[in-house]
């Protein structure tokens, strides 16, 4: 199938009209999909013969081994680039470069994190069945899929693969009401932007003559396009798509509802995942076709960045709900990774590739946290939730305290050096305001990531919290109820009790899941798989934090291998 | 036999490791052994080398050894070695001779304190601490010597923190030594970027003393009085001199060691070490003179006002080392030196005298609750009467020929100070033989009710002998002292052994004999005036006499008072204003307004992130109707 529509997607479709012509394939290339979407099938076919009370167990050892085989073709991926250069293979539609490898990497050791989470989550809510791991498997294809497009169309074919398995994903916990009015939501933003994105497409193929990335490039480069309105055009459409999936404001309304809705393991895959793979396409698409037009996406990309940047760190400053505290501060990192988009220099690509593999760890293990402490129904996000932890759970909270501090961009965490990475060089490439808008948000950010981390340190676990303001309380429409004049901390009851806007009469159930805010705070369980998860993530974190050396020359050699820039 | 000057610091080093290692479990009294036992093995090598030293021909006594390099950055290289010569082998001499009879001292003072273990912890470190600034062969590992000593010094003097006294001193004595400190700093700065070295003598370029054509000029003269910043804190001169006084709140043999015999000194030292350099500016060296000279006067006047047996003491200390000081402004470093280890003795010894007065009269230390100790406690009353006519300057006790020394260099230097000089033997004379009447004289009053309505104290006991054989140990020192470095011997005594060290810079009084008798005999005069007009005014019963003791000299010329209205207040007020002002108005003020627009956007944000997907679309609509926008424009525009 995917050949059927490559052929026709390819701009060397010959005379011979009544035939399509196969072109030759090398597997190399698009081994990792092959593997993830190949593996998912198995794997759905495995677990049906498996009795019910292992499928849980048997479907994460064998998402563990599917992205492991992955990210090990990934190496060996690696190493053939290192020796042979950057191709593009399977009649230009897909290319393998540095770039694309370190993204497939990336999507896999995302995909293995996840999985690790994902075991004890689905153990815990009951939900048996390996179509948690299938659909992951398939999104994260989906996004490998974007990183190693060369082509425009592949570009919608892996987005719309990540996107449809990410939808069902959201709602997966058929017993939460939020989760399914999330799905909802995602799915028909998530449509309408991509059809705009595809009308962007469309639009950029009338102005070109082409789909194909390299070819766009050798059009641009070689006819000068007066009126280029409608490849202006097209490129406004395709900016909305990915500004869409990125979560870049303002085209970010859907991210606070979706990952508060989502399964919280999804939502740390989402982040991730999406974010990784949409960029990729991003930067490949505007480096590699649209490099002669950088004067007119970058005032975009930058207006883009300075809205993320402000309004990410300003609304996360007013969250209760920890998930939507940290929906908020992935719009702020968006910010940030736009940063490197900005600069519009190689310098920029592998800033934002280190700043993208950095906030992958941090922000699957914040949510493998969060996913612990949500425990059973995954609602009990509120942060008074995390008043005491440290007393409770010393390790946990200081592993979070880590993973927070990280994204807050302290020294001794990867986090500094992506922050660092990405405004040197938006700096480096003129965009001194911006890097001073950065960091200003960086500074504001801080205080949201602290304030969690003060919470677990230094308060001791208080029942009753006194009445204070909510966050933006974006899914819930009726006016806000608390109108103290302080920041304070709302009652556990009236931040997690979820009323609902699509579908009221789930109201009583996701009330019902609600813990009451009497509940006295109490040890929980973290899953042995989990725990691994998160330590992954800290040891990552701080490993790279301490020694960046080998991460950055990673983006960079991934960045010195990019095809087309 | 100088090979193995090295093992000397480290034998406290290892004296202080195995007491925190073991402290607590060998506690009362081993712990003290082991203490007094790690010095005296310091001792022990320092004769060692002195024998080693003494070897050596007079020209070729110095040897200087690097044994690993610290660090080296860029031009800086600071090795870890050691520099003996007759200086710092005089030093260390005094200095581990002193702390082991203190060491051995404490073992009875401090006997049943429950901290006993850690005073000797600190006490070794602070030998180790004082042997590195002694013995260091550059200026940045004497400041880590001399860091080390300040903050065993803090801690020894807070040693009983659970009194509020004990504890604010400590701090009083740390940031007063702060402020030299920084001196010593800016000090060491200015000469590595002038020299490009640290090290005294020896390495690429001959150290800091073949680099002095470098440091001509005001330069040198800012190198030298930042120095000199350094050694008033450390030495307690004029203008960081308050903190001494506070500093007898530690423990008494802590007073002994560290605030009269051997860290006070680290100051003198340090000017004596960098002697070339001083030679370079004469500016400098007046400076420092009349500092001196006038650090000297100003505490012994305060001095023969002081209640506490101890604050005596302080002031005193603080008056010989303003002595020192004059000595070197003067350029007498011999003497400086001499009166410096003679001082040690005494001033050990009077202070431990002292200690064991408090010691038998329960802790008090009110000079005007003592009286007639004399008939309880012989041992301490002798030594303490040597020790007494030893720093008054009567012949032939030490103090008679070091002050000697002193007074006849500054007399063919500067004669103002020579004659202020010269009141300060009087007044020392007279506030010595004050103490000596109110303590050991006169009547008992320690058996009457205090005049606070104290109740009456026990009656006095001598100490035990492991407090008394130091005792007899320094007074022996003290009597003797002189001997060093009589004035008609000078050649093959101190002078000789030391002047090498100094060479050009030192300066030499070319008296003729007679000039030498006629001052050492006003000397004389000046101490027996001081003695009769001590005993004839303190002599009697009455021991309240408020004309003798101004509030002025009380208060320390209202110093303290000075410095509070001066800095400690408008910094008070500075920092409530930056507390409730700047801090509340400006910076708070600041936060909750961005607090305030943060708010703002958040209600702004909340009627847009409504939670419903047609307005969500309409946003995404609207952002792409922008965006075509903008682009559009551009092409129609350009």
């Amino acid at each position: 199938m995917i050949g059927a529509l490559l052929a026709a997607s390819a701009p060397t479709v010959s005379s011979a009209a009544d035939r399509i012509p196969i072109p030759s394939i090398r597997y190399l290339s698009i081994m990792p999909p092959i593997i993830m979407i190949g593996g998912a099938v198995l794997l759905l076919g495995l677990a049906s013969l498996v009795s019910r009370p292992l499928r849980v167990r048997v479907s994460t050892i064998g998402s563990v081994i599917i992205s492991g085989s992955a990210l090990g073709v990934a190496i060996w991926q690696w190493t053939d680039v290192q020796s042979h250069g950057a191709h593009t293979y399977i009649a230009h539609a897909v290319v393998m470069d540095g770039f694309s490898v370190l993204v497939t990497m990336l999507i896999a050791i995302a995909m293995l994190l996840t999985a690790l989470v994902a075991d004890g989550y689905l153990t815990r809510e009951g939900i048996s069945g390996a179509e948690f791991h299938v659909l992951a498997l398939v999104s994260a294809a989906g996004a490998m899929l974007m990183g190693l497009a060369n082509d425009l169309i592949i570009i919608f074919l892996g987005l719309e693969i990540l996107s449809i398995a990410l939808y069902v994903l959201t709602a997966f916990n058929h017993r939460r009401a939020a989760s399914g009015e999330a799905a909802l939501k995602y799915f028909i933003l998530g449509g309408f932007s991509s059809a705009i994105f595809v009308y962007g497409i469309a639009l950029t193929y009338g102005a070109t003559g082409s789909t194909n990335l390299t070819q766009i490039a050798d059009y641009l480069s070689k006819n000068v396009v007066l009126t280029n309105g409608l490849l202006l055009a097209g490129l406004a459409l395709m900016l909305v798509g990915f500004a869409f999936k990125v979560a870049a404001v303002p085209f970010h309304m859907w991210t606070p509802d979706v990952y508060e809705g989502a399964p919280t393991p999804v939502t740390g895959f989402m982040a991730a995942v999406a974010k990784a793979g949409a960029f990729a396409a991003l930067l490949r698409v505007l480096f590699s076709s649209l490099g002669v037009i950088t004067s007119d996406w970058q005032p975009i990309v930058y207006a883009l960045a300075v809205l993320s940047l402000v309004l990410g760190a300003v609304v996360a400053l007013r969250q209760r709900d920890v998930k939507r505290m940290l929906a908020y501060s992935s719009i702020n990192h968006a910010g940030f990774i736009l940063l490197g988009v900005e600069a519009g220099t190689s310098r920029g690509v592998s800033a934002s590739l280190y700043y993208l593999f950095a906030y992958m760890f941090m922000t699957i293990g914040s949510f493998a946290i969060v996913t612990v402490l949500g425990r059973e129904g995954d609602s009990d996000h509120d942060l008074t939730r995390y008043r005491g932890l440290a007393q409770r759970q010393p390790l946990l909270a200081l592993c979070f305290a880590v993973l927070l501090l990280a994204q807050a961009g302290v020294p001794f965490t990867t986090g500094l050096w992506a922050k660092l990475e990405v405004v040197l060089a938006t700096v480096s490439a003129g965009a001194v305001p911006l890097g001073v808008i950065a960091m200003v948000s960086a500074a504001v950010a801080a205080f949201f990531y602290l304030r969690v981390a003060v919470l677990m340190y230094a308060s001791k676990p208080e029942v009753t919290g006194e009445t204070g303001e909510s966050g933006d309380e974006g899914a819930r429409p009726p006016a806000c109820p608390d109108p103290g004049a302080q920041i304070g901390w709302a009652t556990p009851q009236a931040a997690s009790g979820t009323v609902t806007t699509l579908n009221a009469e789930l109201l009583l159930a996701g009330e019902e899941a609600a813990p009451s805010g009497e509940a006295e705070p109490t040890v929980v369980r973290v899953p042995a798989l989990t725990g691994v998860s998160i330590g992954l993530c800290v040891a990552a974190t701080v490993v790279f934090g301490i020694i960046p050396a080998p991460l950055v020359d990673f983006a960079n050699r991934a960045t010195l291998l990019f095809l087309g820039h | 036999m100088l090979h193995v000057a090295y093992l000397m610091p480290l034998f406290p080093l290892a004296g202080f490791l195995v007491l925190v290692a073991a402290g607590r479990r060998i506690g009362d009294p081993v712990a003290g052994w082991i203490g007094t036992l790690a010095v005296a093995a310091a001792f022990v090598v320092a004769c060692l080398t002195l024998g080693g030293l003494l070897n050596q021909p007079d020209a070729h006594r110095l040897f200087v050894h690097d044994y690993f390099t610290w660090f080296h950055v860029g031009g800086l290289n600071v090795p870890v070695g050691i520099l003996v010569d007759p200086l710092s082998v005089t030093m260390v001499m005094f200095i581990t001779g002193v702390s082991m009879v203190i060491h051995l001292y404490s073992i009875a003072y401090m006997k049943g304190d429950p901290d006993y273990p850690k005073f000797f912890i600190y006490m070794n470190l602070f030998v180790f601490s004082m042997l590195v600034l002694v013995l260091a062969n550059n200026l940045l590992l004497t400041f880590v010597g001399w860091e080390g000593v300040g903050v065993c010094s803090y801690w020894l003097v807070s040693f009983w923190f659970h009194r509020d006294s004990a504890a604010s001193a400590g701090k009083k004595a740390f940031i007063y030594n702060r402020i030299g400190d920084a001196g010593f700093l800016l000090a060491i700065f200015l000469i590595f970027e002038k020299t490009g070295t640290v090290q005294y003598t020896g390495g690429p370029g001959g150290g800091i003393f073949g680099q002095l054509h470098h440091l001509g000029g005001g330069t040198g003269t800012a190198a030298v009085l930042l120095l000199f910043l350094a050694a008033t804190g450390k030495s307690a001169q004029i203008p960081l001199f308050n903190w001494l006084p506070d500093a007898m709140e530690g423990p008494t043999p802590v007073s002994a060691l560290i605030h009269a015999a051997t860290m006070v000194t680290a100051g003198v030292y340090l000017l004596c070490r960098m002697n070339h350099l001083l030679a370079l500016t004469h500016a400098g060296m007046e400076v420092i003179a009349i500092i001196g000279g006038v650090t000297a006067f100003v505490a012994a006047t305060i001095a023969c006002a002081q209640q506490d047996i101890k604050k005596v003491l302080a002031f005193s200390t603080i008056s010989q080392i303003g002595y020192m000081i004059l000595a070197v402004g003067s350029g007498a470093y011999v003497a400086a030196i001499f009166l410096m280890v003679s001082h040690a003795f005494f001033k050990g010894l009077l202070f431990l005298g002292a200690g064991s007065a408090i010691h038998g009269l329960d802790n008090e230390q009110d000079l005007k609750r003592m009286g007639a100790l004399r008939k309880t406690m012989q041992w301490t009353t002798i030594t303490f009467t040597v020790g007494w006519l030893a720093i008054a300057g009567i012949p032939p006790l030490a103090g008679f020929w070091s002050k000697g020394d002193v007074l006849d260099n500054v007399y063919s230097h500067y004669k103002v100070l020579w004659f202020l000089g010269l009141i300060t033997a009087v007044l020392t004379a007279y506030y010595m033989t004050r103490l000596q009447v109110l303590a050991f004289g006169g009547e008992p009053r320690w058996d009457k009710i205090g005049p606070h309505g104290e109740p009456p104290l026990h009656a006095p006991h001598e100490s035990p002998w492991v407090m008394r054989l130091p005792l007899v140990i320094l007074a022996v020192a003290a009597f003797f002292g002189g001997l060093l470095d009589l004035p008609w011997i000078h050649h093959d005594s101190f002078e000789g052994w030391l002047g090498p060290v100094f060479a050009g810079s030192l300066y030499n009084d070319h008296l003729h004999a007679g000039g030498e008798w006629a001052l050492a005999l006003t000397d004389l005069a000046a101490a027996l005036i001081g003695v009769i007009v001590g005993f004839a005014l303190w002599r009697g019963a009455q021991v309240d006499k408020p004309q003798l003791e101004p509030q002025f000299l009380q208060r320390v010329w209202y110093w303290d008072d000075f410095y509070d209205a001066l800095i400690g207040r408008p910094s008070q007020k500075l920092a409530t204003f930056c507390a409730w002002v700047v801090d509340v108005r400006i910076i708070d003020g600041a936060v909750n307004g961005m607090a305030s627009v943060v708010r703002a956007t958040g209600s702004a944000t909340r009627k847009l992130q409504s939670g419903y997907v047609r307005n969500y679309a309409l946003g995404i609509a609207v952002g792409m109707a922008a965006l075509i926008v903008f682009l559009l424009s551009r092409t129609w525009w350009s």
